[in-house]
């Protein structure tokens, strides 16, 4: 690692303030992936801030038709969370998924997002479900959020508090992993809320997570894997590397999509 | 430099260390608690899995820095030095649950943290889904899921969990 000094701020407004006056600092969450990147020297932050000891960061809680997950939630903690389980089966399932159990006692919901690394479970989930990311200084569509790969559209000093998941009648994820690293190969999240159908992919596209907007249209018909029989995406666009070529995981994108919409209305997976 | 203090195996330590330094590193170079190991330094591979604050973690993936007012407890606190092994530690040896021995702290450790989690019950497949953090490159698995299944059996009413969780 290259050197870097730490802090340690107490307040949201103490780290925006380090963050604001620190243009090349880095936030540390939970630390799972920038202390690798970093270790790699891929990422050499002169400063990090660390959010642990901020106050009112972690935690989540149902709001009418709506579930609330702090930034600092770890992913072990949504996945066990009854509330969260209760609300959207669908999302705690997935924060079971991401690493490994030693990975999910670190990892946060809110570093995920902002890393959105283009294999990662989590922008898919915000996407998938139409969620809305919460900062210290705004509200964003996850729509508008995630930008392309490693990229959001958190401004310098911005810091995610919170993330606001709109509670859906159905939704389900299915991952294909990579063998090796275990992260998403392709991961496919679908939802339907009323009449608004979400299909969001991750691991496939070279700029990070995606809607497919003609797998939601065939869906909004009937919301069952019929829907997309015969139905794949373009290549084009595609990640293509020693795990897969672009055909493969275009495909893999229509047959995941297909178990995720079996999984949803609670059909085994064809 | 910089200060952290906190708990290692029931007892308090403060160091002054480069903001650099891994939990891994404080416990192995500072304190020459040599039990945890580092395998790949990546976060894949679990043998540097300790417990902070009661749950398993990658020491390798921790900045000593971010554990200020932790506990942290190592495969040398999980029995007195001097009395009998934990249970999860003599089923191993019961069950020759190693080879080589160099992922045997950190799947030691994290079997203590599945027990703590599913249950003094645990079939074969919940510990081999489980143990997905955690590398045997003697390719060693079968002997430590037995070891594992009876370690938690030995658990159930011994008292023995994590201490320095407790």
């Amino acid at each position: 690692m290259y050197a870097f000094t730490f802090h340690r701020p107490q307040t949201l407004r103490q780290a925006a303030s380090l963050l604001a006056k620190n243009e090349e600092a880095k936030l540390l969450a939970g630390g799972h992936s920038l202390l690798p990147t970093m270790k790699l020297r891929l990422a050499g932050p002169p400063q990090l801030i660390d959010l642990s000891l901020v106050e009112g960061l972690a935690g989540i809680e149902q709001s009418g038709r709506s579930l609330t997950i702090g930034a600092m939630t770890r992913h072990n903690d949504v996945n066990t969370s009854p509330v969260a389980q209760q609300a959207i089966p669908a999302l705690a399932k997935v924060a079971g998924m991401i690493g490994d159990p030693a990975v999910r006692h670190m990892g946060t919901i809110g570093g995920s997002i902002a890393n959105n690394d283009p294999n990662a479970d989590y922008p898919a989930v915000c996407l998938g479900l139409g969620a809305t990311i919460i900062t210290n200084k705004r509200r964003i569509k996850a729509d508008d959020f995630f930008t392309g790969m490693f990229s959001t559209a958190l401004e310098p000093a911005e810091i995610i508090t919170k993330v606001s998941f709109p509670i859906p009648k159905k939704a389900a994820y299915q991952k294909f992993r990579n063998q090796a690293s275990r992260f998403a190969l392709v991961g496919v999240f679908v939802s339907k809320r009323g009449s608004e159908i979400r299909v969001a992919v991750t691991g496939a596209g070279s700029n990070g997570v995606f809607r497919v907007t003609s797998f939601e249209e065939a869906l909004k018909k009937r919301f069952s894997p019929k829907s997309l029989e015969g139905m794949s995406i373009p290549a084009d666009g595609m990640n293509s590397d020693i795990h897969g070529s672009a055909e493969y995981r275009a495909h893999l994108v229509g047959v995941l999509a297909r178990r995720a919409v079996a999984e949803a209305i609670g059909k085994s997976a064809a | 430099m910089a200060a952290v203090s906190l708990t290692v195996n029931g007892k308090p330590v403060t160091a002054d260390v480069d903001p650099r330094t891994l939990l891994v590193q404080l416990l192995r170079e500072h304190l020459r608690l040599t039990g945890t190991h580092v395998g790949c330094d990546t976060s894949q591979c679990g043998a540097c899995v300790v417990h902070v604050n009661g749950k398993a973690t990658k020491s390798c993936t921790v900045l000593a820095l971010q554990l200020e007012g932790a506990n942290v407890l190592t495969i040398e606190g999980l029995a007195a030095a001097d009395g009998p092994l934990h249970p999860m530690q003599e089923a191993f040896r019961e069950n020759h649950g190693l080879q080589c021995g160099y992922c045997t702290p950190g799947m030691i450790m994290t079997a203590v943290d599945i027990v703590r989690r599913k249950g003094n019950d645990l079939d074969d497949h919940t510990i081999r889904e489980e143990l997905e953090g955690n590398i045997c490159r003697c390719t060693g698995y079968h002997n430590i899921v037995k070891a594992i299944a009876a370690g938690a059996r030995a658990m159930r009413g011994s008292g023995a969990t994590s201490r320095a969780a407790e």
